[in-house]
């Protein structure tokens, strides 16, 4: 059966038209639930630099917005270390920057988000800090929270995400026993100088003597390499505002 | 592929059962006879992506039979006025809006899962299963064998990805379902005694290995060959 031109378009245009309405249809209704399991879920991601995934999978959704409220206080530095409370007139929040936007920006110009991990109810009680860092993997961009002791050398936590890794090679970066090899390594080297943690090539060697290496991706080398430029850069970035927090004794600590 | 292309209408008379013996072999026959897997080899991607473990295969399991009864209900539907130079267009514009559904659902539902799956469950448009069952069967019979055809089909992928998800969460991570089963096992034998997981199961190549295995045992036993 052959069909006339004008059939094809018409039968094309409208067959557009109602996919499109119930795309967009869908994507308003249900754009207010997504927003919410967004927010939610970058919440898991900071406190996952903090604490076990055990223990983050085991709350309610509830208990985790209450638990973020009551523990995790936050401010916005710039590359000096200086806080920033406004930009452009408008006030910024921690919660509010959108790391990713600011990745495009040159390191100068971008907002740094720091999240301080403090003991309930008193804020100047910090138990670690937490920077978010942002990168490039292979196939799309990944991100994740660093998160370091007090003395802003020891990891206390790292939990990475990703938007398009591939599955069961470079994905494996949100894998908790990936995340573990960062624990209790260290950024600083003997000579006091900024080294950050890098992940070697290969996989299933031991590297738990050596604090600035931890075992590789299989399969993933060059997922595993943005995670090193990531937390290479990152950690340049944040580093104004580690040398001030470590310039200050623990008491003058102003959170 | 080549022996579906071949399937015609068969003339129905007007009150057949609900569950006919040839409605029937809509559904049962996809499952192992004419299995989309282990006998057309079609959309072998995914089912070695998403396999390394149970929760996301089921996941990935239901959202393919979501689209494909879908796809094959809305094709069936239209199948008189589809202009056949576009149908191609046409079928991938419903397949790709009912996979951005899915996604979205996910998106707002299951964020975790979205996160783990999202490339795959937009990777259901080139699943050849889906479009091999619109080109072959939905675009030229009725709407609810349409409707049988597609389920058994994507039943058919989905109880194949899940065996091989099962072999490999339970070899590659010790698990099932993320709850550890080795663990559990080897406490029961003391201190010192541990079963160990194969790295292999986890990466692609254990997904080949384990479908290759059941292609295998599946052909001994039907006695099937390639023509």
């Amino acid at each position: 059966m052959q069909q006339s031109n004008a059939y094809i378009i018409t039968f094309s245009i409208i067959l557009t038209v109602v996919l499109g309405l119930l795309l967009s249809g869908t994507s308003e209704v249900l754009k207010p639930i997504q927003k919410k399991a967004e927010e939610l879920d970058t919440k898991k991601q900071i406190l996952g630099a903090v604490m076990s995934a055990d223990e983050i999978s085991e709350m309610k959704p509830e208990e985790i917005n209450e638990f973020y409220q009551n523990r995790i206080s936050s401010k916005v530095v710039n590359l000096e270390g200086e806080e920033v409370e406004e930009q452009d007139g408008a006030q910024v929040t921690a919660e509010t920057i959108d790391v990713g936007k600011n990745y495009k920006k040159a390191p100068e110009e971008r907002l740094y988000p720091v999240f301080i991990f403090h003991e309930e109810g008193d804020e100047d009680a910090a138990n670690a800090y937490i920077f978010p860092v942002y990168g490039n993997g292979l196939w799309d961009n990944i991100w994740g929270y660093l998160a370091l002791q007090t003395d802003m050398a020891t990891i206390e936590g790292i939990t990475f995400s990703h938007a398009g890794e591939t599955p069961g090679l470079g994905a494996r970066i949100t894998s908790t026993d990936v995340q573990q090899r960062y624990k209790e390594k260290s950024i600083y080297n003997e000579d006091g100088e900024l080294v950050s943690v890098v992940m070697q090539k290969g996989e299933g060697k031991d590297y738990s003597g050596d604090p600035h290496k931890v075992d590789g991706l299989s399969g993933a080398t060059i997922t595993a390499d943005g995670v090193n430029k990531m937390l290479k850069s990152y950690l340049d970035h944040y580093k104004g505002y580690m040398e001030k927090k470590k310039e200050g004794s623990p008491r003058m600590a102003q959170n | 592929m080549s022996t579906e292309t071949a399937e015609k209408e068969v003339a129905v008379k007007d009150a057949e059962d609900l569950f006919s013996k040839r409605r029937k072999k809509l559904i049962t026959d996809p499952l192992v006879d004419d299995n989309p897997i282990t006998i057309q080899v079609l959309g072998i991607c995914s089912a070695l992506a998403v396999t390394t473990q149970m929760q996301p295969t089921l996941v990935m399991a239901l959202s393919v039979i979501f689209v494909m009864v879908m796809a094959n209900l809305s094709i069936s539907l239209l199948r008189n006025k589809i202009p056949t130079r576009v149908r191609i267009i046409v079928q991938l514009a419903v397949v790709a809006s009912l996979v951005t559904l899915v996604n979205e659902v996910l998106k707002a539902f299951a964020f975790d899962m979205y996160k783990e799956l999202s490339v795959f469950v937009g990777l259901i448009i080139t699943n050849c299963i889906v479009m091999g069952r619109l080109e072959a069967y939905a675009l030229g019979n009725k709407p609810y064998d349409s409707v049988l055809d597609g389920f058994g089909s994507a039943l058919g992928y989905s109880w194949i990805i899940l065996t091989v998800a099962f072999f490999r969460e339970l070899w590659g991570s010790g698990s099932l379902f993320g709850i550890p089963i080795f663990d559990g096992i080897s406490s029961l034998f003391g201190d010192d005694f541990q079963l160990a997981t194969n790295g292999l199961m986890v990466s692609p190549v254990g997904a080949f290995i384990i479908l290759g295995l059941l292609i295998w045992v599946q052909r001994s036993k039907t006695g099937y060959v390639e023509h």
